[in-house]
């Protein structure tokens, strides 16, 4: 690892005046340090964000707020998150083994690096790490790789299981800048596609952070769930997984909610089976129905063709186990 | 962004570069707040097994090799230091947390507690006389990790069934496969109902 300075602010103006380009943040570190390790990333400082107040969970008129601070382990844990975004706290309780999950947090996590083999090894050419380079994963090993939303220049996953959560609730970020105050963004607005330019992952902007997420409530987030397939029973990375979230009265769908983690370049919301769900009765024709469709779209590098049936058949499972 | 400057990390890497940089070590003053910034190497007081450390730290020294290479606690092992195996799980304040993928330096001010801190005197923890009584090792590289995982485990209460058990020790790997006499240790500690016993 290369030689760093640490520097340890006090509250969120200290930590925003403080910064310099070239400056990484540090929360938990599970994934940063991994990728210094490995020389993936070399930051000549570390800002420590310990004592940026921002660790708190709480609720606001009915929503959900999450310090980017909190760790996965107390959001998980939570007891009003149980109740009223079930999904939420599934997600993280299916993520990475508890030792990471005292430690990781809300905004490291929505901000984890891709683990593509080829980003993570310094000794392959990869786009998102050296840009212009090349990407050897389009015809090398991308069994694990992206089926939505990839490009002739990255087929990455974004790999944590919290946002695809947090998408499927039409979640939003608060954003703070040096100087420029906070900012509210859709997380569905946060992060970008690879098109030609895979290195740009999120909307943040130099020394931007996330210090806040905001979750809102209804039917759909309190009957909400998470299914993760993934090549171990526990602590492993996605294949595919969903976050699902249906409200149901009368027998009727009234809002349907789906979100796909393991197959996208981002977390990958499916409206348009969410769209075949609304309206139509709860019941297992309808669901087979749409999450026929849950492939749609999909693209195949080869080795990660198994995805598409996989991504069809874990949302059928999704439905069907959040309406029993 | 990507390491451009292979010389400067080979540098970075010698023992002849260390040892040029100890003589700032005094930049720093020894204390129990964490300081607010460090730079390589500066002195520090970690607390281990209720006892204060002094140890010189670069700013990327994890608190694994803190331990490994300043003290003589080597009961904390490393396995794959890319936090995958778990042999280096360690309590920071009273939780369970991998001390390859944490900065020795953000440790200051905080409780640490490794595996020898676990026994009273000569007395085993009860955890450390289960592991021992249910053969949960074999080679027992994993094991002192395996342990301290389960500490944390029993007061977290995840132990209603071995199921439950498994997974919430799913972060800690076995290579000797030890997995199902792991299990029957947490089971002998909690108890029959899955309760602390």
């Amino acid at each position: 690892m290369q030689s760093f300075e640490l520097i340890r602010p006090r509250g969120i103006d200290g930590i925003l005046s403080d910064w310099h380009p070239g400056d990484a943040f540090i929360a938990g570190g599970t994934d940063l340090l991994q990728l210094m390790k490995n020389d993936v990333v070399a930051p000549e400082r570390l800002t420590d964000l310990d004592n940026s107040d921002l660790h708190a969970i709480s609720l606001v008129d009915g929503s959900l707020h999450l310090g980017a601070l909190a760790t996965m382990a107390e959001v998980a844990a939570h007891v009003d998150v149980k109740r009223e975004w079930p999904v939420i706290s599934q997600a993280l309780l299916l993520s990475a083994s508890p030792q990471v999950r005292n430690m990781g947090t809300v905004g490291g996590n929505l901000l984890q690096r891709t683990r593509c083999g080829y980003f993570r090894d310094v000794g392959f050419d990869c786009n998102k790490r050296r840009p212009g380079s090349g990407c050897p994963a389009l015809r090398g090993d991308n069994r694990e790789l992206a089926i939505f939303g990839g490009s002739s220049h990255c087929i990455a996953t974004h790999p944590s299981d919290l946002p695809v959560a947090l998408m499927a609730l039409d979640a939003q970020l608060d954003l703070a800048a040096p100087g420029s105050g906070t900012r509210r963004l859709p997380l569905a607005q946060f992060y970008r596609l690879p098109g030609d330019t895979p290195h740009i992952e999120t909307a943040l902007r130099p020394g931007e952070m996330i210090t806040n997420v905001v979750v809102p409530p209804g039917p759909h987030a309190r009957n909400s769930l998470y299914v993760k397939v993934r090549d171990r029973t526990s602590f492993a990375f996605a294949l595919v997984s969903a976050a699902v979230g249906l409200a149901v009265s009368d027998g009727v769908i009234r809002d349907a909610r789906i979100a796909l983690g393991g197959v996208g370049a981002m977390p990958w919301r499916l409206p348009h089976v969410e769209a075949a769900l609304r309206g139509q009765r709860a019941d297992t024709s309808v669901f087979e129905t749409a999450a026929a469709r849950a492939g749609d779209g999909a693209i195949s590098a080869g080795l990660n063709k198994f995805k598409i049936e996989l991504t069809r058949r874990t949302v059928l499972r999704a439905l069907r186990t959040v309406a029993a | 962004m990507e390491t451009s400057n292979p010389t400067r990390r080979a540098v970075l890497g010698t023992a002849a570069a260390l040892t040029a940089f100890s003589t700032a070590a005094s930049r720093a003053a020894r204390s129990e707040q964490p300081p607010a910034s460090v730079s390589p190497p500066s002195q520090a007081l970690i607390r281990v097994n209720g006892k204060q450390l002094t140890l010189e730290l670069e700013p990327r020294t994890t608190l694994l090799d803190a331990l490994r290479e300043q003290t003589d606690l080597h009961g904390t092992k490393k396995g794959c230091d890319q936090g995958a195996c778990g042999a280096c799980t360690v309590h920071i304040d009273g939780k369970r947390v991998l001390s390859c993928l944490t900065l020795a330096v953000r440790c200051v001010g905080k409780e640490i507690t490794t595996i020898e801190g676990l026994a009273d005197g000569d007395t085993l923890h009860p955890m450390q006389a289960a592991f021992l009584a249910h053969d949960g090792m074999q080679c027992g590289y994993c094991t002192p990790g395996q342990i301290m995982s389960a500490v944390a485990l029993v007061k977290e209460g995840h132990t209603q069934s071995d199921a439950e058990i498994a997974e919430w020790m799913s972060g800690n790997i076995c290579r000797c496969g030890a997995y199902p006499n792991i299990v029957a240790a947490i089971r002998e500690v909690v108890g029959p109902d899955g309760k602390r016993g």
